[in-house]
């Protein structure tokens, strides 16, 4: 059988493959109320494989929600360049989904209407928008809310919704902006078992890279955990995670690496403040 | 059943106990100067079965639909057209302020000359008085749109003309409602001033059969029929579609 005949059996027809993200010497700096320039972030340079889910981890200011802007194209980095499958980012793109921290959810419409308008932007026809929009939010576990609108919703239901909006287009990559950093306890361990179970649904399908500030997150749901510094944020230190998924905060390899992430952060955080 | 009573209950009280007050009042002082509620309504009887109330009324109803509905359209583009251009934006947006400013009587002398005494000049009126605020409400309600939503829109791939029609536009929504509901007052205040000065011959509205009448019942029993318009216009129609757009989108206190 050949390569190409294997891979269309792997995939749904028409499915796009996952990308791969080379982040080349980048570079940002933030101007202060004062006018005065900062540094955020400086020589930055990590690549990702396709289908890989790393996550990007480091004490608030490091950089890492600018990072993301810069991949989603929102904005422009001062130094460096981002490779999607080694093509230059000039803008946003529905190639690129992007979860923030907050929902984002549009308010005007209901929890159906915002997944069929992301189907629309991203030209799925119309015809199957709708049966593409129930699958999606069947999966994460949010169908019998679907005429509802957005406020009338859980903290942790919209977050949902809103995973289910970013990957109904099946975008070959998806960025989260600390995602679940908002979200109570419950409401956290839903979501993360939702997006490792997407993990190995989509292997090779969806490229992943979320930033967290807590260690047992980035444990949780990483092949891959870069580990950034304070303020300007460079990288520290990455963890390869092989802990068979899934994975739960029990596993003995997880929690090791967890303190080992954690005593960093913590090193950071004092190197910061003296 | 109980809602209506509940919602409808004070505000009935308030009219029994100015028209109670009224009774009172009037029956202490002289008849012409102050009728009391039975004059006042007998005239208002008389007036919409054979005193042209009904043709007065229906006449302006139709003047101010037009005003208004001029007013969005002209103040809808000219704000699209502001939001679009920073220079024009920046050069035209004290002149639309100073247009909202400027009292709406002060258009009267120029829209008489410009049209003469002519019903055109009375709608004229109501147009120049009302339009700033839906432009300026434009311009502010897409200048306010949460930034996310922009942000949230591109990442999902909208641009250009489509990340307008369906981020920006729907969510400057509630801002632009609130210019919506200012400026209807303003052409509802502005055509009565209009048809008041302004006395076209053979013309029928509401503020001309006022400035023609004279008998203190007559006048109480017109100005009435303008407050019973307003309350409707701004209850039962704009108000109503506010709170529609508001509730859906959870920006409405639990009631």
């Amino acid at each position: 059988m050949s390569r190409a005949a294997t891979r269309t059996r792997d995939q749904p027809a028409g499915a796009p493959a996952a990308s791969t993200i080379s982040v080349r010497d980048l570079g940002m700096t933030r101007t202060r109320p004062s006018g005065e320039q900062v540094p955020a972030f400086e020589g930055l340079t990590f690549d990702i494989a396709r289908g890989e889910f790393v996550t990007l981890i480091g004490p608030s200011g490091s950089g890492k929600t600018s990072t993301l802007g810069v991949i989603a194209g929102l904005e422009r980095p001062t130094h460096g360049e981002v490779l999607v499958d080694g093509r230059p980012v000039t803008g946003p793109g529905p190639d690129r989904a992007l979860l923030f921290q907050e929902p984002a959810l549009f308010p005007w419409l209901s929890v159906r209407g915002n997944i069929e308008l992301a189907l629309r932007l991203a030209n799925v026809p119309p015809g199957e928008r709708q049966e593409r929009a129930g699958t999606w939010l069947a999966r994460v576990e949010v169908d019998r809310s679907t005429d509802r609108q957005p406020h009338e919703l859980s903290a942790g239901m919209r977050q949902r919704v809103a995973l289910a909006r970013a990957l109904a287009c099946d975008p070959p990559i998806l960025l989260g902006d600390e995602p679940f950093g908002a979200l109570d306890a419950l409401a956290r361990e839903r979501l993360q078992d939702i997006v490792q179970r997407e993990r190995m649904e989509r292997a090779g399908r969806t490229t992943f890279l979320f930033a967290t500030h807590n260690a047992r997150e980035a444990v949780l749901l990483a092949d891959r955990v870069l580990v950034m510094s304070a303020a300007p944020g460079r990288l520290l230190e990455e963890f390869r995670i092989d802990a068979h998924r899934p994975r739960t905060l029990d596993d003995v390899l997880v929690a090791r690496v967890v303190s080992e992430i954690h005593d960093l952060l913590i090193g950071q955080l004092e190197e910061s403040s003296s | 059943m109980k809602r209506w009573t509940s919602e409808l209950g004070p505000p009935l009280l308030g009219i029994a106990v100015l028209v109670f007050v009224w009774a009172i009042v009037a029956a202490a002082t002289d008849t012409r100067s102050l009728p009391g509620p039975v004059e006042v309504w007998t005239s208002l009887r008389g007036g919409f079965t054979d005193g042209g109330f009904m043709e007065a009324t229906l006449k302006t109803l139709i003047r101010l639909a037009f005003s208004f509905a001029a007013a969005l359209v002209i103040g809808t583009a000219l704000g699209l057209f502001l939001s679009a251009f920073e220079l024009a934006r920046r050069s035209i947006r004290p002149l639309v302020v100073a247009l909202q400013i400027t009292p709406f009587v002060a258009w009267v002398p120029l829209a008489v000359i410009w049209f003469g005494v002519t019903e055109r000049a009375v709608v004229f009126v109501a147009i120049a008085g009302s339009f700033p605020a839906v432009a300026l409400a434009t311009l502010q309600g897409i200048r306010q749109v949460p930034p996310l939503y922009v942000r949230a829109g591109r990442t999902l791939g909208a641009a250009g003309w489509d990340l307008q029609r369906s981020i920006v536009f729907p969510a400057a929504l509630p801002a632009y409602m609130v210019g919506v509901q200012q400026a209807w007052g303003f052409a509802w205040k502005a055509l009565m001033a209009g048809e008041l000065i302004v006395q076209a011959s053979g013309a029928s509205g509401l503020g001309h059969l006022l400035d023609r009448s004279e008998d203190v019942a007559a006048i109480l029993a017109i100005v009435a029929v303008i407050a019973v318009i307003g309350v409707a216009v701004e209850y039962l129609i704009v108000g109503t579609i506010d709170r529609r757009i508001r509730a859906k989108r959870g920006l409405l206190e639990a009631a």
